[in-house]
């Protein structure tokens, strides 16, 4: 014989670990190249563990053998099932011509002709279009022009109330005020108090060197009243709320139940977005409101553990900070909390088929509500200025 | 004798996504108190079609009328307010709000559309439930009943104004033979009693031969290069008499003569 080497991959270990109880026959493969062609000799179990095993070493030496025809002896197969049968397809198309069968029973015969049917190669994807810059601008300005047309909808929705005012459910709105509200409480208390513990903490480190540890107070209280009370609310508003309401006003789109509502001649915009903006405006300054006073009891704990009486720090915060500071920043709160819920909202209703996308809309309904948040935050920061407040 | 006016008329309808026409020229009317069933295989557009006459898809071509109001065009916004009063729509799901219970959603179309006190829209809340069999499960939430019992709920919201024209998508999907028979009992039931006019969306060959007065068969290889109607008529004279092989096909639930002579 010409050329006769056998391939069977360490039978003893492999197959044994793979092949179930009781069809211990492990697979093997033969190449006898001769002056008539290649004839692959397998033997054994062709299954899921034996096509395992012999997938590249066959498909290699059929790629071999493409100079000249192609044989298939199975008389020593003792089992095949559709995997074998795959790996002989595979084979033939790989040597790229139909090999002849011998010793296959009509079992193998049938699974062969199914395989051969179907086909084993893989057709070539259709390559994803590329995205080009231009693109790439003329979606960032699609989502901000959607954003401001969404802007413009809740407020024609606003015009058409008095006509849909049964539309308009009270209920939602103290419900979605309760979710959104009093149910964050615990949260924003704790966050409040421990980011004016940690504020005054930190700052009086590097005002003590100074003689000025008695002024963390004044930094404390002018931060947290005109920025850090009403960002901090709001980063937990849009995690908290804005999610949820992706979340539940996705799953209803994808449940049809918004194409219900249409249908029905029942404005989404008046049933679901108006209660929930209006919700979240009514609760941020309350939020933040809190928020800012739990933050103050942090920065005071750690004052009077630095010897400072009550009045003292009382009226260091009353001498850094106004009411404008104050007020100032639950405005902003208002306005956040509103931003935050229709960017919500908006991912909600924009969210396209199957249960993925619902999660791809909670996710940008955090993530837009916190840049909106701080967007917002800078554009107030410029108007403040410019109004000299 | 005279054709009555049609309660829906669509014309020359098309619905492109992208480079794939799904089809065209899809025109058709139903008159009032007529079962009209949109069938074919799946993926031919039966529930496109579907959308647009309820008007929540713009057709790429073509035109839609509800009782005479346009509802597709630059001029439809004004037709689709009128229209939406005249029609009730089952979804594929059932489309159930799920905050609300099952008497919660038949009765909100009641609470926003009409002066009924909260009593009289219970009250006719739990006739619309029990004339679909759902007297019992008033007070039940959408999570806890099967999709047999979502589909006939949200057939109840659907009347709930009690609309001459009802669209049902695929009422049988999914559903044991004899839930959609009672199904389907249910829709002539609502036919003969109220008078109704009925769009129905199906591909389920026993609810057709049972309810439906004409059909309309799409297929997505009409034409070369689009989907279209390949039928229109009484399912009983089509399942005799058509000459067309996908319909024939269809209603002896055979293979196509391209793909009968596998080995």
């Amino acid at each position: 014989m010409p050329g006769l080497h056998t391939e069977s991959p360490s039978p003893a270990t492999s197959s044994s670990a793979t092949s179930p109880p009781g069809t211990s026959s492990p697979a093997g493969l033969t190449t006898q190249s001769g002056g008539d062609g290649t004839v692959l000799a397998f033997s054994g179990q062709l299954d899921a563990a034996g096509a395992a095993q012999l997938w590249r070493p066959t498909l290699r030496a059929a790629h071999a053998a493409a100079s000249g025809p192609l044989g298939f002896d199975l008389q020593a197969v003792s089992g095949i099932d559709m995997l074998g049968a795959t790996l002989l397809a595979a084979a033939e198309a790989a040597h790229g011509s139909p090999a002849t069968v011998t010793g296959a029973d009509p079992k193998t015969t049938t699974l062969l002709a199914r395989a051969r049917a179907a086909g084993t190669e893989a057709k070539p994807a259709p390559r994803p279009p590329r995205i080009t810059a231009r693109q790439m601008l003329a979606a960032g300005f699609g989502a901000v022009s959607g954003g401001v047309a969404f802007v413009g909808e809740a407020v024609i929705a606003v015009i058409h109330l008095p006509s849909r005012w049964r539309m308009f459910r009270l209920g939602d709105v103290l419900r979605e005020a309760d979710q959104a509200g009093f149910r964050a409480l615990p949260l924003v208390l704790l966050l409040g108090y421990l980011i004016g513990l940690i504020l005054a903490f930190q700052s009086s480190i590097p005002m003590r060197q100074f003689g000025a540890d008695l002024f963390v107070a004044n930094l404390v209280s002018i931060s947290l009243l005109r920025e850090l009370g009403p960002l901090l609310a709001a980063v937990v508003l849009a995690g908290r709320t804005g999610s949820a309401f992706a979340a539940e006003i996705g799953t209803m789109k994808v449940n049809q139940e918004i194409d219900a509502l249409v249908v029905m001649g029942i404005d989404p915009m008046t049933l679901l977005v108006l209660p929930r903006m209006l919700a979240a405006l009514l609760v941020m300054p309350v939020l933040t409101l809190l928020l800012d006073f739990a933050g103050l009891l942090g920065m005071t704990t750690v004052m009077t553990g630095f010897g400072y009486s009550l009045p003292a720090i009382q009226a260091q915060v009353q001498s850094a900070a106004t009411v404008g500071d104050l007020t100032g920043g639950l405005l902003k709160a208002a306005v956040f909390g509103a931003a935050v819920a229709a960017i919500g909202c908006r991912s909600g209703l924009g969210t396209g088929i199957g249960p993925r996308a619902v999660g791809f809309s909670a996710t940008a309904a955090v993530v837009g509500g916190i840049v909106a948040t701080i967007l917002i935050d800078g554009l107030f920061a410029i108007l403040f200025y410019r109004l000299g407040l | 004798m005279s054709e009555p006016t049609p309660l829906l008329q669509a014309t020359g309808l098309a619905q492109r996504f992208g480079a794939r026409t799904i089809y065209r020229d899809v025109s058709f009317s139903v008159a009032p108190g007529e079962v009209f069933v949109i069938l074919g295989g799946s993926g031919c557009g039966k529930s496109t079609v579907l959308r647009q006459a309820v008007g929540l898809l713009p057709p790429t071509a073509g035109s839609i009328e509800i009782a005479g109001h346009t509802i597709t065009g630059r001029a439809g916004e004004a037709g689709r307010a009128v229209a939406r009063r005249l029609i009730g729509v089952m979804f594929q799901s059932g489309a159930l709000f799920g905050s609300l219970s099952l008497l919660g959603n038949v009765s909100l179309p009641l609470e926003i559309f009409t002066d009924l006190p909260p009593e009289a829209r219970d009250a006719v809340a739990r006739v619309k439930l029990g004339q679909v069999g759902l007297a019992d499960a008033a007070a039940l939430y959408p999570a806890e009943i099967s999709g047999g019992m979502a589909k006939r709920a949200a057939i109840a919201r659907a009347m709930a104004l009690d609309p001459p024209l009802l669209f049902l998508d695929e009422p049988s999907a999914g559903l044991d033979p004899i839930t959609s028979a009672e199904l389907d009992r249910l829709i002539l039931d609502l036919r003969d009693d109220l008078g109704a006019t009925f769009v129905v969306v199906t591909h389920e060959l026993a609810s057709i031969m049972a309810i439906a007065d004409r059909c309309l068969m799409l297929d997505r290889n009409a034409y070369p290069d689009a989907g279209g109607v390949i039928a229109i008529g009484d399912p009983h004279d089509l399942a005799a008499n058509s000459t067309h092989p996908m319909v024939r096909a269809f209603f002896h639930r055979t293979l196509m003569p391209a793909t009968a002579g596998e080995p």
